[in-house]
């Protein structure tokens, strides 16, 4: 399931990314790794996503949210 | 006096510019790395028999180059070899910025971690073991708090007894598991093997790492290339082996290395409080007030800036106006030396109209560095990027364009924050368009001459709606035209809300003011100079006009005498157009100095004098010359066209060449002619505003 369809206040933990390499590189590099334990912070409101990995936030755009499998 | 380089590497939001601050004080250095948009900072430290040089990365998250900034980083890692690296890590967040630290460790440079914001770490309940990390990383792990300075001493003393050690660093390695490590086993023999291509010996484990990843910058180098077909065995090996491409595998294991490494290390002594850190988000990001908090927090900005800075503009003013005075009353009275001339008119006039904005640049500057520094800035991405992306831009390059309304040179400077170069050059292209506080006093001229009072505001607003439709549909043409591809995509780390200190915030004010100044001293000098040279020379004959003659109108003939006057005869066909005429050229020419010298220019053609007082009386002359249309036509011109001289240099400055300057500066100033001419024919045949 694709990240974007994730319900606020939900955890889930990260799948694959379909991407560019360099792209997989920097999310991997920020935390977003295939097996990480992500928790949905914000989704809707018309802005981009927030999730929490560990103790980081992080801003995502929706289009690349469409592309984090998740499970 | 023993010399070594050290280079500051660390995560983005982890306090290493703080540290670097600290540490280098007001003697940093800032200019540009050659060809790209990325800023490069150094700076010094001497003690009895060391020199110190150091170099502020820009932040990176890892070696694998995603943005301009990154590459920048890993090249000069690479290529440059400074002799100790100084890692700034975050204490609060130890796993993800040990990712980057392992990359380092990889390329077997001597290595020195910063356990920054370790009172972050206090306050949030976690306990650190900085000495079991430093036994396992194999370097010394030095706790330091950058925003008060507390372990900078230990952690000079670290990197001073680093870099005077002669042997070779015993630094540790990730283990990746024997299934990876075997096919790096593979490609360091094959490149050992290799005769001249080959990376340094140091290097080669990284390089090995690299090319399993597929990373394609290392995969383009002679070693690269040598090694493809092998490199993609053994990637393909690495695909197969699990669910994951290889690049995946790879960055899995490194985080698989670190849990284990960090095993023990970190003891949370009581559940994460980070809501905290985070509570005006709630307010910030809110779906439907964060737009509207942030532009009232805009507007408050903006406000303050000018508030705050007029009395010190009006002293500066002053100040320099007098410097004019006192330095004319080294001649006798009536003199007319061109030494006197240049130094009084050309430079004082030229490099003094420019310093006078000093007060409300260095005020621009200490507001981005609040809101960056607090973390605030990246929530006005957030906020932004919906409308943003509609255009082709980033949500962060919202921030410079709203900057350019009060000056384009801190907006332009204000693009580093971009982490494209596409979105970089984009921003600072349309930027001038953004009408800057220099052409307030234009409109102030040109409106009340020509516009009845009820027309005054619609007028002046429809001119700042035009720059900015102008600024977004630019962008749009650019990114389609230009600057191809998908939208970049929105990836960004929202760190917590954090205080900048007053000492940090003092040394950038510092760095920003002394680098203002020195462009005014050296690009502004020279073209106000040339500009003075064009506007006084060649001057007409003794018996050009009576001496009874008013001085003011004697000024007005030397004017029309000069080669800027001539210029502006010159350009008539091309002004013709647009309604202009030579007087309005001549006026232009002057106004590539500053905007504002628009005004004073218009004043001498017209004989009037270039005081504030005579505007009165120009405008009478204006409305006898020219109609409203002409009017707002030499308005919509000063708003598209030619930013002066000041911006011309930043764009140079910050886009690493002269070709973007000049793209951006013939550009405008062709799209300009062509709207104006479009609106002032469209008017006359309409017979709108021509008296």
């Amino acid at each position: 399931m694709p990240l974007a369809l994730i319900r606020e206040g939900t955890k889930t933990i990260l799948r694959s990314i379909q991407g560019g390499r360099g792209l997989r590189g920097r999310l991997a590099a920020m935390g977003l790794v295939p097996g990480a334990e992500i928790t949905v912070l914000r989704n809707g409101g018309g802005g981009p996503f927030v999730v929490a990995v560990n103790d980081n936030r992080i801003c995502i755009g929706r289009g690349m949210a469409m592309k984090i499998e998740v499970e | 006096m023993q010399r070594f380089t050290v280079a500051l590497a660390g995560n983005p939001n982890s306090g290493k510019t703080t540290i670097f601050n600290r540490l280098t004080g007001a003697r940093q250095r800032v200019g540009n790395y050659p060809g790209v948009t990325v800023e490069w900072k150094e700076g010094v430290i001497e003690t009895e028999q060391t020199h110190l040089r150091f170099i502020d990365l820009p932040g990176t998250y890892s070696l694998t180059a995603y943005s301009e900034e990154e590459l920048v980083a890993r090249n000069y890692l690479l290529e440059s070899g400074p002799d100790l690296v100084i890692d700034v890590v975050d204490a609060s967040n130890l796993e993800r910025n040990l990712y980057l630290t392992t990359e380092l460790l990889e390329l077997g440079l001597p290595l020195v971690v910063a356990l920054n914001m370790s009172d972050v770490a206090v306050s949030r309940g976690l306990e650190i073991d900085a000495a079991v990390l430093a036994r396992r990383l194999g370097v010394p792990v030095v706790p330091m708090v950058g925003r008060t300075g507390r372990g900078i001493d230990t952690m000079l003393e670290a990197v001073l007894a680093t870099v005077h050690r002669r042997r070779a660093p015993g630094q540790t390695r990730v283990d990746f598991g024997e299934v990876v490590e075997q096919r790096i086993r593979r490609l360091v023999d094959a490149m050992t093997q290799m005769d001249g291509d080959a990376p340094p010996a140091a290097q080669r484990r990284w390089h090995a790492v690299k090319l399993l990843e597929r990373d394609q910058a290392v995969l383009a180098t002679p070693a690269g290339r040598a090694l493809a077909a092998l490199a993609e065995t053994s990637a393909s090996e690495l695909d197969q082996q699990g669910y994951d491409t290889s690049d995946i595998t790879v960055s899995r294991q490194r985080y698989a290395y670190i849990e284990q490494l960090c095993r023990g290390i970190v003891k949370a002594q009581r559940p994460s409080d980070l809501d905290r850190a985070y509570r005006l988000d709630r307010a910030a990001m809110h779906p439907v007030w964060g737009v509207p908090i942030f532009l009232g927090l805009m507007f408050l900005v903006f406000n303050l800036t000018f508030r705050l800075g007029e009395p010190f503009m009006n002293l500066l003013e002053t100040g320099i106006g007098e410097l004019g005075v006192a330095l004319g009353l080294l001649w006798p009275e009536g003199s007319t030396s061109p030494l006197r001339s240049l130094l009084v008119d050309g430079v004082i006039g030229g490099v003094g109209g420019v310093l006078v904005f000093l007060p409300n640049i260095v005020l621009l500057f200490l507001a981005i560095a609040l809101l960056e520094g607090s973390g605030y800035m990246a929530r006005a991405a957030f906020v932004m990027d919906r409308f943003m992306s509609r255009v082709g831009l980033h949500g962060k390059s919202f921030i410079p364009l709203l900057i350019g309304f009060g000056c384009t040179v801190p907006a332009i400077m204000a693009t580093r924050t971009l982490e494209t170069r596409r979105d970089r050059l984009i921003t600072m292209l349309v930027l001038p368009l953004m009408s800057c506080g220099a052409r307030l006093p234009i409109y102030a001229l040109m409106i009340p001459a020509f516009f009845a009072p009820r027309w005054q505001g619609p007028v002046l607003w429809c001119l700042y709606v035009t720059g900015i439709l102008l600024a977004l549909a630019g962008a749009r043409l650019l990114r389609r035209a230009l600057f191809r591809g998908e939208n970049t995509p929105f990836l960004m780390e929202l760190p917590p809300y954090r205080m900048p200190t007053i000492g940090s915030l003092a040394v950038q004010m510092w760095i920003r003011c002394w680098l203002y100044v020195k462009k005014a001293g050296t690009v502004i000098l020279g073209v106000s100079i040339i500009l003075w040279a064009l506007t006084s020379y060649p001057q007409p004959p003794a018996d050009w006009s009576s001496p009874e003659a008013d001085p003011a109108d004697q000024a007005a003939a030397a004017m029309a005498y000069s080669a800027a006057g001539r210029a502006g005869h010159l350009l008539e066909p091309v002004l013709r157009p647009m309604g202009f005429d030579w007087r309005i050229g001549t006026a232009l020419i002057g106004a590539f100095a500053a905007k504002e010298v628009f005004v004073a220019q218009m004043g001498i053609v017209f004989a009037v004098g270039g005081d504030e007082d005579n505007n009165e009386a120009l405008r009478l002359q204006l409305r006898q010359h020219y109609g409203p249309l002409v009017g707002f036509c030499v308005m919509l011109f000063c708003l598209i066209a030619t930013p002066c001289m000041a911006t011309v240099a930043v764009t140079r400055q910050e886009s690493g060449s002269w070709r973007w300057a000049l793209v951006q500066f013939w550009g405008l100033t062709v799209l300009a002619w062509i709207l104006t001419t479009v609106v002032y024919q469209g008017g006359r045949l309409l017979g709108l505003g021509v008296s």
